[in-house]
């Protein structure tokens, strides 16, 4: 067991190593942007003056390192600053509003996302191990490629194409489901629950293919084995073959990819979020890119950055306690 | 009575290239009650197919095609895919060749082993556990209450053959598929399994196919034998008969392979300089030590075999020989001259003089490359040719390990049998024109007929061209054949070395006697007489008095 704990620390240390590094890059692409806040908020007739005063009051007119440094200090202790965007200028007072801080915006809008890729992932990670689990037992049959071809025809078709399906069919020629997904805070579960889950859906239907042609292929793979030839003579049912003897061998490819397609779900929604006028994190980022409100997208990319860390992370975990040459050493 | 298993000519054919080649061309095999009936023949006979179909069992891209199957009374070519099942694990039970990939390696053994029991409805699960540890104990596994506990790959070769045995005596079956149970296992823990195997089908009178390639296995094994030869039968008889009086030329071969024996050359003079001499070395894979102070010398035209088990320690020395191991203390000399410890700072002329010889000649070749291409490399590499001079290089090459180059030349590996890649192997390894010849079990994946061949090729070779072999062996029948010295290595150390006459008479090191004294003979009498020199019988009786 000691081991494992050991891997575990190690891979969060590179982990963590990961973040900082992508910090960096987030930090000096992001300062690459063409144009800034203050000559974005003050327009074409600005003078020069106002767009200095407002770059000194912003610390723009620091090295860049300097930013950086600063940025990554008050990161740390977990403020990720003030958004341009909120923040009133105009006034001069010097005092923050506090609903005007980056984690003011970015809180509810996160937690949404997180709502919706909880629920995405509830449905389609059973259903895609599921199906693959199904497609590797009836392997050449009618269903093994009636399942392929519908998950392929749903990855390949666009999202927001996909998305518009889904309401013409369950919003308007069957009004079951609401086309908006406008929630808000103080909604109850179950409200919200309905809201999202036309957009839910629709993802389900973009990642269950990745998942379930990679849990078939990852239980194939292992039906040459002479442990699975054992379990076959031993008189063993197929579908108890499957369950018991190959995909407990076949879980590491499996949480990998599981984990690549939640770490899209929290950040890769973008377009389904615009279809069905979704509150997430994936709004308030294009929004800011457009904007120029430098922290909130400093802030976003951090998030997503750290979403796909943790989630591969989780995934290696899983796949290192999978398999019992290292949680039971000789 | 009639016979628990009655096979009427069976074919079976396996599908490759789109289309089906047989495998089994009309076998018959009746199997008695109680009987254990040994298959042997070479790779490719068709004994694991034929072994497999009496279970009613194909593998994927096989079909049986005609005959019939009948297990006591039961039609399995016309059972439903249900009634198959129920006979599967509960009244024929099979035991595979490697029992490290035929365990799962997700679950205990012990969960492994009750499943059969209990998905058939034999026991409940705490009977079969209490049973499957009495089965441990019959079977003198050690720790037999806490063995089961444990992953397969916490418990050695040798033990989980005998787990799986005991595995497939879960439900006490009528019938048992020994695939070569014990192939894959050092010979002195094949011993252990063969005397534990033996007693536990004696003990509940369950019958038995003893699949192997290994005569001096089946004749301690089996109380009839059948012999095939690519899908045919060759003939059957009573153990006893068999070996003593073998009817067909082919059998007659099988037993006649083992008459090789190639006279041990003078002992070189004091004068010589050995042509490699490895002196005190230590070598290590990162903290773990696994070779502690080895020193032997191996002189110009001779045959040095070192052997040992699995772990001993012979494939790092000849990486440490070869330089893809830095050894952490002591020098490799070659003609009295220190080479450097990587191969990396050793010159071209350095590396030309010692080449490598794998025991899978299958991997070791490009599969995308012809012939031509594999042996032409080195060649070029080393002596620089081209063009037509390189092409006659390579036929010449061919020519001497006796492949017609009008025919090789231009096959791939994938075209070419076991025995012939070999041969590939062995012209690559003679393209750098070397003065030593690294072997590494170039014969254990072989057939002996076929293995037989290469030694005699090896040994033509180093007559014509004075070469020198470190064969790295753990078959002692294979140094007996061709070693003029003997080198027997143990966990990373050397335990004994001398001259081969020498090293096969009495007085041994201990080691080295158990060694020798484990090699199975042809004598069906020599397994019984063995346990009773170690005094293992009286365990046998111990395990019997439990029942």
């Amino acid at each position: 067991m000691g081991s494992v704990i050991r891997i575990v620390l190690q891979r969060l240390a590179l982990g963590l190593v990961t973040l900082l590094i992508v910090s960096a890059v987030i930090f000096g692409a992001v300062n690459l942007l063409p144009g800034d806040f203050a000559q974005a908020v003050l327009g074409q007739s600005a003078t020069p003056e106002a767009v200095a005063a407002i770059r000194t009051q912003l610390g723009l007119d620091q090295p860049l390192p300097v930013r950086y440094a600063q940025w990554l200090w008050d990161a740390a202790r977990g403020d990720l600053g003030v958004s341009f965007a909120q923040a009133n200028f105009a006034s001069f007072t010097g005092r923050v509003d506090p609903s005007a801080t980056v984690l003011a915006q970015i809180g509810p809008r996160f937690a949404n996302t997180m709502f919706l890729a909880g629920v995405t992932a509830a449905i389609a990670v059973p259903l895609a191990v599921g199906l693959g689990i199904l497609a590797a037992l009836w392997r050449d049959t009618a269903f093994d490629k009636g399942a392929n071809i519908a998950t392929l025809s749903s990855i390949s078709s666009p999202e927001f194409f996909v998305a518009y399906i889904l309401i013409l069919l369950f919003a308007v020629v069957n009004p079951v489901l609401p086309s908006l997904s406008n929630i808000f805070p103080g909604m109850s579960f179950g409200e919200r629950l309905e809201k999202t889950l036309l957009p839910a859906l629709t993802l389900t239907l973009v990642v269950t293919a990745h998942m379930m042609r990679m849990t078939r292929a990852a239980i194939l793979n292992l039906m040459a084995q002479p442990y699975i030839e054992m379990a076959r003579l031993k008189g063993m049912r197929p579908l108890r073959v499957i369950w018991r003897h190959a995909l407990p061998n076949a879980l590491a490819p499996i949480v990998n990819v599981v984990a690549l397609n939640l770490a899209y779900l929290v950040t890769g929604v973008v377009v389904v979020e615009v279809v069905f006028v979704y509150p997430g994190i994936g709004q308030l980022f294009v929004d800011s890119v457009k904007l120029r409100d430098i922290p909130v997208v400093q802030a976003c990319c951090l998030i997503f950055a750290a979403a796909y860390i943790l989630l591969n992370l989780t995934a290696d975990i899983l796949s290192i306690i999978s398999n019992p040459r290292l949680r039971h050493p000789k | 009575m009639t016979p628990l298993l009655e096979i009427r000519d069976l074919r079976i054919e396996g599908r490759s290239d789109e289309e089906w080649h047989p495998i089994i061309n009309g076998v018959d095999l009746t199997l008695g009650r109680g009987e254990v009936l040994g298959l042997i023949g070479e790779s490719g006979a068709g004994k694991s197919t034929l072994g497999l179909a009496a279970m009613g069992y194909v593998r994927d891209g096989v079909r049986i095609s005609g005959g019939s199957v009948m297990f006591d009374g039961i039609d399995l070519m016309n059972a439903s895919t249900e009634e198959k099942r129920s006979l599967l694990g509960r009244r024929i039970a099979y035991v595979a060749q490697s029992a490290a990939a035929s365990f799962n390696p997700a679950h205990k053994l012990i969960d492994q082993h009750v499943e059969a029991p209990v998905r058939h409805g034999v026991q409940d699960r705490g009977e079969s556990i209490e049973d499957a540890i009495e089965l441990y104990r019959k079977l003198r596994l050690p720790n037999p209450e806490e063995i089961g506990f444990r992953y397969p790959h916490q418990v050695s070769g040798g033990q989980l053959q005998r787990a799986m045995t005991a595995m497939a005596m879960s439900c006490r079956p009528d019938l048992i598929i020994f695939d070569e149970p014990t192939t894959a296992l050092d010979v002195t823990t094949q011993i252990e399994v063969l005397a534990a195997i033996r007693d536990i089908v004696d003990q509940f009178g369950t019958s038995a196919i003893y699949i192997t390639h290994d005569l001096a296995v089946v004749a301690q094994m089996a109380d009839r034998i059948k012999v095939l030869l690519r899908g045919d039968e060759v003939e059957t008889a009573p153990t006893r008969e068999m070996l003593d009086h073998p009817r067909e030329d082919y059998t007659k071969s099988l037993w006649a392979v083992r008459g090789y024996h190639r006279p041990e050359k003078p002992k070189p003079g004091p004068e010589s300089v050995p042509i490699l001499a490895v002196e005190g070395v230590t070598a290590a894979y990162g903290e773990q030590v696994v070779l502690n102070e080895v020193s032997f010398d191996i002189h110009p035209g001779r045959t040095v075999a070192v052997v040992g088990e699995s772990g001993s320690g012979k494939s790092t020395t000849a990486r440490v020989i070869t330089g893809l191991l830095p050894p952490r203390d002591g020098v490799v000399r070659f003609e009295g001259e220190a080479l450097p410890p990587s191969y990396r700072q050793r010159s071209k002329d350095q590396l030309r003089q010692i080449q490598m010889i794998y025991q899978m000649a299958d991997t070791a070749l490009n599969p995308r490359q012809t012939i031509a291409q594999i042996v032409g490399r080195p060649v070029r590499f080393y002596s620089g040719l081209k063009g037509r001079k390189l092409a006659a290089r390579v036929d010449e090459l061919l020519d001497q390990i006796e492949m017609d180059p009008a025919i090789y030349r231009d096959r791939l590996p994938g075209e070419l049998s076991g025995g012939q890649k070999q041969r590939v192997g062995i012209a690559r390894a003679l393209a750098a024109e070397p003065r030593l010849i690294i072997c590494d079990e170039v014969t254990s994946a072989l057939d002996q007929l076929v293995a037989e061949g290469i030694l005699k090729l090896l040994a033509r070779l180093q007559d014509e061209l004075g070469l020198s072999y470190m064969f790295i062996t753990h078959d002692l029948a294979t140094v007996k054949a061709i070693a003029d010295e003997v080198v027997v290595m143990k966990e990373g150390q050397v335990i004994e070395q001398g001259p081969k006459t020498e090293m096969f008479t009495p007085p041994h090191h201990p080691y080295t006697d158990l060694l020798l004294s484990s090699v199975p003979e042809m004598d069906p009498d020599w397994l019984d007489r063995l346990l009773a020199e170690r005094g293992v019988e009286a365990l046998g009786e111990a395990a019997t008095d439990k029942m």
